[in-house]
């Protein structure tokens, strides 16, 4: 390309970028007369520019918006959003026609009529104003016009009862330019103004000029790769330094090192960038919002000049676009809705940048509505984001990160400025993708603010660095959380369940990695009774620790590439050079966490496998159900477990609000009093007391328990039936022993209405068969544990459709329990079905009398014997 | 005629041929870092004055055994720059440089393994001994990256 074009084009896109963003200032303060004569001055320059190289469709339009600026310059004319918006039309149309300049080298074909005749309307409309007597209606000057100024018709002028042409002002806005001009010399002053504004334009140009260069990238990057040599070089001379006692060189030494670190310094300048410059466009992306959203937005930009790494830059950009466009569309409220919550009608977005050790802090905030928390737990609820269970035990903060998950948008409705299926967790990608962190804070009615956390640069990050056998790798220090020793003799113990590693750390169950299995490396097997270096890592929500031999410590590295061949390894993101010359791999922790991610479904797939093979062997080969199972220890020295669809809610109550009672301990749970049992362990008296909330219909009971453990989903198989009070049997779950509790047991020593006895069981010789019709999830839930403890085959179905579905898929059933609280009747009859029923006042078998429940499947069973017995 | 210098070198019991503009320089590979997970083709990676070198291991990528005798023979690498990433194939010896004729390249036997007729660009007689002269840039790229064999 032309050298004289290529530069005009670069000059010229910056000189739009800045009009851009000084017109929105300029309408939001039009008497800023510094920022108009700027405006003016980049217009006017780019007009004399494309004179000087000849692109004469580029030079009318510039010379049209100019004539605009002028008036508006010489207070000849009001500066209203319809005329800015014209201005604004122009400079997109200057840049659709750069665009085209920039492929093709020449101006694209056609020409700017409709939009020229805009501008000269819209400057015409001064010419009535400084005339002494103005013509009522200025005559349309142009019919062709195919496009209409944003606003131009829809204007009401009340003074003239109609309303107004296109170009056209209102005489109340005449009035207000009349009263607001200085006088008639403003005409003759103009050529004078606009003269010293050429001036001041060449003069500021050469101060620019003789300071600033323009460098091509590439040029910049590879003096950063020779820097980086240059660093490696001076190190490696240092440390021979060290182990040398002759100091001829030590002088000189010391001084290249100091130079190095300097020329380090200045070349990292180099690639830096103010982060304004990524702002640039968001003052129009707002101005333009508000405008289609009907909203009043200011933007207000704090830390301009706050810089960093143009290659961070640009990968920041499009996410802060996508933010501030949500923050316009769904943070801030209209202003009817903002007068009634009693704020001002104008919504601020605040955009702030500022440096915090080593890294970059965006925020983004406003002062719009916040952040529903019910909507959103019930829009999670409802796509399956999360079950309902777990949205109950979550906290506010907890709900409000809900939006960073794939696939959620809390739009109600898609606009064209967000909602378009992108959402919160591309931004959440994007930024993580450079290593950065994203997380919000929001308060119903007072807004909603998101917190960017971004490395500086790329090139050099802060880095751990930790042995496995007798390689090192550098992990980012980003996603390192902290350092644990553990061990079987230190307080933070390994555990293993199924093969998989744990680390009880601070009541939570972390997941363990080997860094030797993900990098398949072999190593001497790791034994649990040694010391382990445990790295706590944290990527996006997972949280998991790596195991390593050794931990050396932190260096600053220079990330280098890898070739393109190895860069399909998604474990590593670089390669690195260490002081002693020595080359490492530099983890990446996103693909770290991919692998232990896969490394648990493996652990998962393995279960199943299991549990397909142990069905397969047994006799019935039915397939078995994986059930949700709430593990928490409570007293005794095994974990506990009921199942989870049980449980309404998980509560962390105040234990000082406890108050005995003769029947024992009660609470006020919302509203109500909430009788308290204990699981096995002591109901504590002050601090917090973890509580499993059950409800049925109006009636709430506690259940108290020391600690909630875990949430497994398994497949329930209570292998013996226990003496001891209150526990149904044991069963594997995730591959640790765990008392399935009697729930019924705990619920009727905490309220007799629940009025279930405990009984022993007699176990079953030989598994029978039971199908176990039952309408409500709750006894469903209730009696299948109660009747596989005592030996048989359950099979539930919840009505007769399904209930039918297994009969007539051919299985035998010994024994049938029928719900005779169920609104309808099932269609199966005979010796070996049982009614049961929650009421006691009916003949049917009380459902919540364990004792009388297993009698009558044990009574039915003998007799289906006899029968089979008597026919042989 | 049109004539162009060789850089011949020894991977097991072969003598192969480079063209000398494609060489960068030949360096002895040391500090070498092995790159887990990778396949066994890559050697490892190496600093190699401030720059990260790739190392591909010549004699796996050729489907030959490991070096069983480690005795005088030791590792040379030759360094090629390509699309702006540094890499060092493994060889084990050096030869030397032979201006050799582009008329006397000969065709590949048809009979050679698929894996070496991809890197093979043809094959020239020496007085002694054949030389075949190799296509680096199918050699640095991964076994993946080769066609099957048409015939």
């Amino acid at each position: 390309m032309d050298d004289l074009l290529s530069e005009f084009l670069t000059e010229t896109a910056e000189s739009l970028d800045v009009v851009d963003v000084e017109l929105v200032r300029f309408e939001s303060d039009p008497s800023d007369k510094a920022t108009l004569n700027n405006i003016f001055r980049l217009v006017h320059t780019i007009k004399g520019t494309c004179g000087f190289i000849g692109l004469p469709r580029l030079e009318s339009i510039a010379h049209a918006g100019e004539t605009l600026l002028g008036k508006f310059r010489d207070g000849a004319l009001p500066v209203t959003a319809a005329s800015v918006s014209l201005v604004l039309a122009s400079i997109d149309r200057i840049k659709m026609l750069l665009a085209h300049l920039a492929d093709a080298q020449v101006e694209p074909v056609g020409d700017d009529r409709d939009l020229i005749a805009q501008l000269e309307r819209a400057a015409e409309g001064s010419g009535a104003i400084v005339a002494p007597a103005p013509p009522p209606k200025p005559e349309p000057v142009i019919v062709s016009a195919p496009e209409q100024p944003p606003e131009g018709e829809g204007q009401w002028d009340a003074d003239q009862g109609r309303f107004l042409r296109p170009g056209e002002v209102s005489l109340a806005d005449l009035e207000a330019a009349f009263l607001s001009a200085e006088g008639p010399e403003v005409r003759e002053t103009k050529p004078a103004t606009a003269a010293a504004a050429i001036e001041h334009d060449e003069e500021k140009k050469g101060g620019i000029g003789a300071n600033t260069i323009r460098v091509n990238v590439n040029v910049l990057e590879s003096l950063m790769t020779m820097v980086s040599e240059l660093v490696l070089t001076r190190n490696q001379l240092m440390q021979m330094l060290r182990t040398s006692n002759d100091s001829e060189f030590k002088g000189p030494l010391q001084r290249l090192s100091g130079i190095t670190a300097e020329l380090q310094d200045a070349v990292m300048k180099t690639r830096m960038q103010p982060i304004g410059s990524a702002w640039k466009k968001l003052p129009r992306i707002v101005r333009d919002a508000s405008q289609d959203l009907c909203k009043k937005i200011d933007l207000v930009m704090e830390g301009e000049g706050t810089e960093l790494d143009r290659q961070v830059l640009e990968l920041i950009k499009d996410p802060l676009t996508h933010m501030i466009r949500n923050s316009c569309d769904h943070g801030v409220e209209r202003p009817a809705e903002r007068a009634a919550a009693g704020k001002s009608d104008n919504g601020t977005i605040r955009l702030r940048a500022y440096h915090e050790g080593g890294h970059i802090i965006v925020e983004v905030s406003d002062d719009g509505a916040g952040l529903s928390t019910e909507r959103i737990r019930r829009k999670a609820v409802e796509k399956g984001v999360i079950d309902g269970v777990e949205a109950m035990a979550m906290t506010d903060a907890q709900v409000h990160r809900l939006i960073f998950a794939p696939g959620f948008s809390t739009a109600e409705k898609v606009t064209s400025i967000s909602g378009r299926g992108v959402g919160m967790d591309v931004v959440k990608t994007n930024v993580e993708q450079i290593g950065g962190t994203i997380d919000l804070k929001s308060r119903q009615g007072s807004g909603t603010t998101f917190v960017i956390k971004i490395p500086l640069t790329l090139a050099i990050i802060s880095a751990l660095i930790v042995g496995v056998g007798e390689q090192r790798f550098a992990l980012p220090q980003l996603s390192v959380l902290e350092l644990v020793r553990a061990g079987k003799r230190c307080e933070h113990k390994i555990e293993v369940i199924n093969a998989s590693r744990v680390l009880r750390l601070r009541d939570r169950l972390l997941p363990l990695v080997s860094l030797a299995d993900v990098l398949n490396l072999i190593v001497d097997p790791f034994n649990e009774n040694q010391l382990a270096s445990v790295v706590v890592m944290q990527v996006g929500e997972t949280r998991f620790g790596l195991i390593v031999d050794e931990v050396f410590d932190t260096e600053e590295i220079v990330v280098k590439p890898l070739a393109k061949r190895l860069g399909a390894l998604s474990e590593f993101s670089g390669a690195t050079i260490l002081g002693d010359g020595a080359v490492i791999m530099i983890l990446d922790p996103n693909g770290i966490s991919r692998s232990v991610a896969s490394m648990e479904r493996s652990v998962d797939r393995l279960l199943e496998e299991q549990a397909a093979a142990s069905a397969a062997a047994g006799a019935a080969a039915s397939a078995a159900a994986r059930t949700s199972m709430l593990l928490f220890s409570a007293g005794g020295e095994l974990p506990r477990a009921c199942p989870l669809s049980l449980v309404t809610r998980l509560e962390d109550l105040d234990a000082s609000r406890f108050e005995p009672t003769a029947r024992g301990l009660v609470v006020q749970y919302r509203g109500r009093l909430m009788p308290l049992a204990s699981a096995g362990g002591e109901i504590k008296r002050s601090g917090r007391q973890p509580v499993l909330v059950f409800s049925q219909g109006e009636s709430v009971i506690g259940l108290a328990v020391d600690r909630i453990l875990d949430i497994v989903e398994d497949v329930l198989d209570i292998q013996l039936s226990d003496a001891s009070p209150g526990v149904l049997g044991t069963a594997v779950l995730k591959g640790a022993s765990t008392e399935i509790i009697d729930l019924g047991w705990f619920l009727a020593k905490a309220d007799p209405d629940w009025a279930v006895a405990a009984a022993q069981i007699e176990a079953q010789r030989g598994r029978k068969r039971v199908l176990l019709i039952e309408s409500h999830p709750f006894f469903r839930n209730l009696l299948a544990p109660v009747v596989t403890a005592a030996g048989y085959e359950v099979t539930i179905a919840a009505n007769a459709e399904e209930a039918k579905a297994s009969l007539a898929a051919g299985q035998a059933f010994d024994v049938v329990l029928t719900d005779a609280d169920a609104p309808q009747t099932y269609p199966v009859a005979g010796p070996n079905v049982i009614a049961i029923s929650s009421r006691t006042d009916t003949q049917a078998v009380p459902k919540s009398d364990r004792h009388a429940l297993l009698d009558a499947i044990a009574r039915a069973v003998r007799q289906s014997e006899m029968e089979v017995g008597e026919a042989a | 005629m049109s004539t162009r210098e060789f850089v011949t070198f020894r991977i097991g019991e072969q003598l192969f041929g480079v063209s000398v503009s494609e060489i960068h320089d030949v360096f002895r590979p040391a500090g070498m870092t092995p790159v887990p997970l990778s396949g066994s083709e890559i050697a490892g990676v190496l600093n190699l004055r401030g720059r990260i070198v790739t190392a591909i291991d010549a004699r796996s990528r050729l489907g030959l055994k490991k070096d069983a005798k480690t005795g005088k023979s030791q590792t040379l690498a030759i360094g090629v720059e390509r699309g702006g990433e540094s890499f060092g194939l493994i060889i084990d010896e050096i030869g030397e440089v032979v201006r050799l004729d582009e008329n006397a390249l000969e065709q590949n036997p048809v009979n050679l393994d698929a894996t070496w007729s991809w890197v093979s660009r043809g094959v020239c007689r020496l007085e002694d001994r054949l030389l075949v002269i190799m296509d680096i840039d199918r050699m640095l790229a991964g076994a993946s990256a080769e066609e099957p064999a048409a015939a």
